[in-house]
Parts: C-alpha cells; sequence; structure tokens
C-alpha cells in the first residue's frame, strides 16, 4: 500500500516516489506509475503514432488532458491559422485526441492556456502526484508538491500507453531560502540567483526542493515561477511541500476533488512534506533578504548579475574555456564587458510565458505601466498564461492599463518564449522578457534575450532600457 | 524501433563549447514538423548556416573530412534545455551514435536512449584530451558487447550498461513493447491499491 507516509525521515521526493513505484527492474530501475499527463500540439504527434502502430489506444484517457499552446497564433483567433504547419499541428492533437477520448480544451475555449498554467488552474495538477508532459518546464508542477517531470515525445507515448515509465531515482537538494524578499525583488528574481550560483548544471540529477521561510510565505503563483526555472539549474524536478497556501489555491477547482473526498484527499496531502529528520544529497542556503532584482547578460539563465552590477569581464577570468564562452556570450549579445547592465537599450518587451504569465505577474507590471507610456522605440506585449487570465485581467481592468501604455495585449500561448508562431524577435533585435531561456537564437534567430522579473520587463518598456526597478519613482 | 548498435569505427567530431542546449541542436521552427522526415537537415540549422542561408564553412559538422562521423565529443550541459525529442532524431539521423560529454540535459538522456543514441559520461578533462586526440585524426572503435570503447587502439573508457541496456542497443527496441509485453500485470496490480488509497485520482473513472 503506498500510504500512509510520515515519521521514517524521508523527504517529500522519496514519499512521492515511493508511493508510486509498480516495480524495481533489475537494472536498477524503477517502473513508476505516472498519476497524470498532460498534452500539447508540439511534442505529441510521434507519440500517438506510437499508439496507432500498435493498435492501441491509451490505458486511462482520463489521465490525460490536452490543449495547443507552443505553435498557437496570440491573435486573429477568429480565423483559422495562418501558419499552415501550424494548422496541421493543432487540427493533428484534435484528431488525437478526438479518436482516443481523451479530454480536450480546444483553442477557442477560455480555458485555453499554456499547459503550465492551464494544468493548475483546472486543478488537474494535485499535490503527491506524479505527473508527465512532453515540456521540459513540467517542473512548474512541483511547487504543489507533484513529483513533475518533462519528458521526449518516446515517454509521451509510453505514458499513454502504459500509464507508467522506468526512472531512476534522482539526488534530493535542499535549496533553503531564509529571510524575507526585500521590496522588488520576485521569485523570478530568486530563481536567476540561484541559477548563477549554483550554475546551468548545478542541480543536475537531483531532486531540489525548496525549503526555509521565504518559500512558505510565498503564494502559489511565485512558488511556480520558483519551480518553472529549476530545469534551468538542471533539476530533474523541483518540489515545494504542500500546505495551507496549496490547499486554498486547489479547493473548488474544476477538477480537484470535492466534499468528503477533499478532506480525505488533504488529510493525505498533510502527510507528505518532508521529515524534521530526513537527510538531503546536498544542500544550498540562500539569504532572501540578500537578493537583488536580476537580469540575465548572456545566453545562459546562469548568465545573470544584479541590475545595478558590472557586465563581465572575461580577460579577467582565469579560465581559458570561461573566457572563450563569456566572450561568445558577449559578442552574440551585443555587449561590452565592464558596462553596468543598466541602461542598456531594448527594442522589444515580452510579458507572459509559463514562467511569468499569470495574474499576479500581469498586475505587477501593471503596477509599473499605470499612468505611463512606452518608450517610443519599443515594441511591447504581454501574452497572458491563459484564456482565465486574461478574463480576469480584463474584469481588472488590467488590458486597459497595459494597451493605453502602448502595450499590445493578446490571446494566451506560448508566444515569443518559444517563437514558433509570428511573435518573434528580428535578428540583432533586443528583448526585456520574463521568459525562462535566453538561449541564442530562443526568440527569434539573433535575437537578444534579457530575461527578468515582469516588474522589471515594465519598466524597461517605459524607460526604454534595463532599468532598477528600486529606482522607479510615481508615474507623474 | 532503434537501429541496433554493435560496433563502430569512426573519426569524431568535437563541440566542446558548454551548455549546447537543444535549441541549437534543432532550433524551435523545426518542431512544427509533424512527420520525421529530413531532421537531420534541421541539425545545429542555425550554427551550420548563416542568416542568409549560406554555410558556414568551419562549423564541425560542415566539415566534408568528417560528414561520415558517428561520435561526437561535447562539452558539459549538452543537451540540457527543451524536452525536444527532435534534438536526439536529427542526431541520429545524421549519423551520430555515441555522444561523449562531462554531463547532459537530462530529458536529452532519457531521449537517446531510446533511439539507440550512446551516451558516455567522462570526466572534463578526459573529453579535452579525447577532444585533442580526434582533431589530430584519431579513430574511435566501439565494441558494444565488450563494452568497450577505444581511440587509436587504446581503451579509453569502460561502458558501464546493464544487460538489459546493452541488449535494448544490441537489438534495437522500442521500450512501450517491454513494458506492454511484461510489465502490465504489475502496472494493473499498482492500480488498483493506489486507487484504494487516493481514489480521488480516478473520480468518474468507471
Amino acid at each position: 500500500m503506498p500510504m500512509p507516509a510520515t515519521g521514517t525521515g524521508r523527504t517529500l521526493y522519496h514519499k512521492i516516489w515511493d508511493s508510486h513505484v509498480v516495480r524495481e527492474r533489475e537494472d536498477g530501475s524503477t517502473l513508476l506509475y505516472v498519476d497524470r499527463h498532460l498534452l500539447h500540439e508540439v511534442s505529441t504527434p510521434q507519440s500517438f503514432v506510437a499508439l496507432d502502430r500498435r493498435g492501441i489506444g491509451p490505458h486511462r484517457p482520463a489521465a490525460n488532458l490536452a490543449v495547443p499552446d507552443h505553435a498557437v497564433p496570440t491573435r486573429h483567433r477568429n480565423r483559422p491559422i495562418a501558419d499552415l504547419q501550424a494548422r496541421a499541428q493543432t487540427a493533428r492533437l484534435e484528431e488525437n485526441v478526438a479518436r482516443h477520448g481523451i479530454p480536450y480544451i480546444p483553442l477557442g475555449d477560455r480555458r485555453q492556456g499554456i499547459v503550465h498554467v492551464m494544468g493548475p488552474e483546472q486543478g488537474f495538477t494535485l499535490p503527491g502526484i506524479t505527473l508527465a508532459c512532453g515540456d521540459s518546464h513540467t517542473s512548474t508542477h512541483g511547487a504543489f508538491g507533484a513529483l513533475a517531470f518533462g519528458v521526449g515525445a518516446s515517454e509521451c507515448g509510453i505514458v499513454m500507453a502504459a500509464q507508467a515509465l522506468a526512472q531512476r531515482r534522482a539526488g534530493t537538494m535542499a535549496v533553503r531560502v531564509e529571510g524575507d524578499l526585500p521590496l522588488g525583488v520576485t521569485a523570478k528574481d530568486l530563481a536567476l540567483a540561484l541559477i548563477a550560483r549554483i550554475g546551468a548544471n548545478g542541480a543536475a540529477g537531483h531532486a531540489i526542493e525548496y525549503l526555509g521561510r521565504a518559500i512558505r510565505d510565498m503564494t502559489m503563483e511565485s512558488r511556480m515561477t520558483l519551480c518553472n526555472m529549476a530545469i534551468e539549474a538542471g533539476a530533474r524536478v523541483a518540489l515545494i511541500a504542500p500546505d495551507e497556501t496549496t490547499f486554498a489555491w486547489l479547493k473548488g477547482r474544476p477538477m480537484a476533488p470535492k466534499g468528503a473526498m477533499w478532506d480525505r484527499a488533504v488529510d493525505y496531502w498533510r502527510t507528505l512534506p518532508s521529515d524534521p529528520e530526513a537527510r538531503f544529497d546536498k544542500e544550498v542556503v540562500l539569504n532572501a533578504a540578500s537578493v537583488a532584482p536580476h537580469v540575465t547578460w548572456g545566453t545562459s539563465p546562469e548568465d545573470a548579475i544584479a541590475i545595478d552590477a558590472i557586465i563581465p569581464d572575461p580577460a579577467a577570468m582565469p579560465d581559458a574555456h570561461r573566457r572563450a564562452r563569456v566572450q561568445r556570450a558577449l559578442d552574440y549579445m551585443g555587449l561590452k564587458a565592464g558596462a553596468p547592465i543598466a541602461g542598456t537599450p531594448v527594442d522589444a518587451v515580452f510579458i507572459g510565458s509559463c514562467t511569468n504569465g499569470r495574474l499576479s505577474d500581469l498586475r505587477a507590471a501593471a503596477d509599473v505601466v499605470r499612468g505611463r507610456k512606452v518608450a517610443p522605440s519599443v515594441r511591447a506585449m504581454v501574452v497572458p498564461g491563459s484564456g482565465l487570465v486574461k478574463q480576469a485581467a480584463e474584469a481588472e481592468g488590467i488590458d486597459r492599463v497595459f494597451t493605453q501604455a502602448g502595450f499590445e495585449w493578446r490571446d494566451a500561448g506560448c508566444s515569443m518564449c518559444v517563437a514558433m508562431n509570428d511573435d518573434r524577435l528580428e535578428p540583432g533585435q533586443r528583448c526585456a522578457s520574463t521568459s525562462n531561456r535566453n538561449f541564442e537564437g530562443r526568440q527569434g534567430r539573433e535575437g537578444r534575450t534579457h530575461l527578468m522579473s515582469p516588474a522589471m520587463a515594465a519598466a524597461a518598456a517605459i524607460t526604454g532600457g534595463l532599468t532598477d526597478i528600486r529606482t522607479m519613482g510615481p508615474a507623474s | 524501433m532503434s537501429t541496433p548498435l554493435i560496433t563502430l569505427t569512426s573519426r569524431a567530431i568535437c563541440l566542446m563549447d558548454p551548455n549546447i542546449d537543444t535549441d541549437i541542436i534543432f532550433p524551435a521552427r523545426f518542431l512544427l514538423k509533424i512527420d520525421r522526415d529530413g531532421m537531420d537537415d534541421c541539425l545545429f540549422r542555425d550554427r551550420r548556416f548563416d542568416a542568409t542561408g549560406r554555410m558556414v564553412p568551419d562549423h564541425p559538422f560542415n566539415d566534408p573530412d568528417l560528414r561520415e562521423a558517428q561520435v561526437l565529443i561535447a562539452g558539459p550541459g549538452f543537451g540540457c534545455g527543451s524536452s525536444r525529442e527532435q534534438a536526439v532524431w536529427a542526431l541520429v539521423d545524421w549519423g551520430i551514435r555515441v555522444v561523449i560529454a562531462p554531463d547532459f540535459g537530462d530529458i536529452f538522456a532519457g531521449n537517446a536512449r531510446k533511439n539507440g543514441l550512446l551516451l558516455v559520461t567522462l570526466p572534463e578533462a578526459a573529453c579535452e584530451d579525447l577532444a585533442r586526440q580526434a582533431q589530430a585524426g584519431g579513430v574511435f572503435a566501439l565494441d558494444l558487447p565488450e563494452r568497450s570503447l577505444s581511440l587509436s587502439g587504446k581503451e579509453v573508457a569502460r561502458l558501464d550498461l546493464s544487460a538489459s541496456a546493452l541488449q535494448a542497443f544490441l537489438e534495437g527496441w522500442d521500450e512501450i513493447d517491454v513494458i506492454l509485453n511484461r510489465e502490465m500485470p504489475a502496472v494493473r496490480a499498482f492500480e488498483a491499491s493506489h486507487r484504494a488509497a487516493q481514489p480521488w485520482l480516478y473520480a468518474g473513472e468507471g
């Protein structure tokens, strides 16, 4: 029996893992049961081919939930998708899920959105579950105390066919964040500061559990931002123990348990947090109070510095490889070593993505924008993470704050985070972005991405350059 | 179904930059393809060709002498980033069957196993040493049944492969079949107890 799970010095990760072991294999891997599978149009066409070739269907159709998000346009939703490949890919998802009876949220539905925004919104994501999705930012769902991980297309097929995957147990890494985040400093800044410190491979092979008062005090949306970025530190999964904040956020969601079943679920979820005597394989401690607003200067999320810092100088680095990499990143980004990063002019601003496309993110950006205008040289875009986020924002009048300032107000999707639709940078354009990756070409070929929080991106839109949010006075 | 991998003899391509992510290996715009044809055309597309479509002659994947290479030596964090399996499909489609690096993106590593792409993890200094020898014309030989990887006749790694993983590479396989044919009774048995313990996860299912 997989329950109960208390008092044996186990971590949250081990409790969820242990409660999902189907069998231990001879080769040391574990066949792990997968409770839930999120699907989108880009990573699943080949997965369905694998089922069709065998003439089989999903083991449990109701354990799946599908939505188009990556390739879909963020405007003109009343028209057929203009890009023929994107149209075909979205139609293929629709055919596949219809044939197999998989629950589906179509493009025209107000619940449509980025998988990692929509899943939690619907209560599809729950504490204590295992969840897979053909997308690396599936770590987002760890904010609920779910063991959630990204997989490839083959594994999407396996999950559908068998409701299980062969996995190897990860090491555990505690990231303790004590103290309070200063004013103007967000979960995004904390995530960037952590990755800058431990590196893009710093958590490779490990499951991160975030602990400490700063985490306990965080809203669910901030927790999702933090867990979302864990993959950028190389982590296999990220976890935050479910607590009253989690339960309050989930209660009443359409797919969350109801009535007596809710009480029973919560009783179980309360047994999940790591035992006080549990040991982790690695441990990192961060003092929240010392974190400043961060931006990236290079082409890896680990290339992050405080907004009031100086762009690193490769000449000062003792290691030849590091020197070469930093120089290459600076050349790509068109930046000068030793100059302040603040004031770097931007051409574009993107507010959205599974990292920062939730209602609180849009509110934080709108608070900076209210009563101001986007700098004339800047093209600024807000892309809500889901149709429900968009609707809620419009009910609060946030859309008008943005549009009156000169922002474009779009429909939900991955948009310029992955640049698979028309929302992309032109070569050489520089973007203040709330997304999660500043890789070369990520937001469009030869585009230059600076990662930051929504408030910082909003500030960049207003001033036309990278700006310390702490120095922005009230709108005149 | 992956193509069997038993032995190979090949020169190696070297890409020693750290954190070569899956966006570099397979740019996102090509993810709109639904089928798996022509994956090799997309491999390192934006590094092999400039914005005007001209070939970048000094990219190692454009070196005609290395077109037949089946071994890639890479820097740390190879395959980090997006989960896209297309990155692995493109490498295999090109002809690469072995990647040697200090460490790999986690999802990339999972995708590699399922497509017969052998990943060999060696310390950074060892990778750099192998790259130097490879660039000097060294030839790799893989003998999978012997779990041996050698360079210019000298063994450089004993491959840490379980019996089942070895068999998967030797025979070419599809993991779905393994699970469906051998493990579904265990999945169903687990499911029954899991359902009793956490019935809210099965609400509405008969």
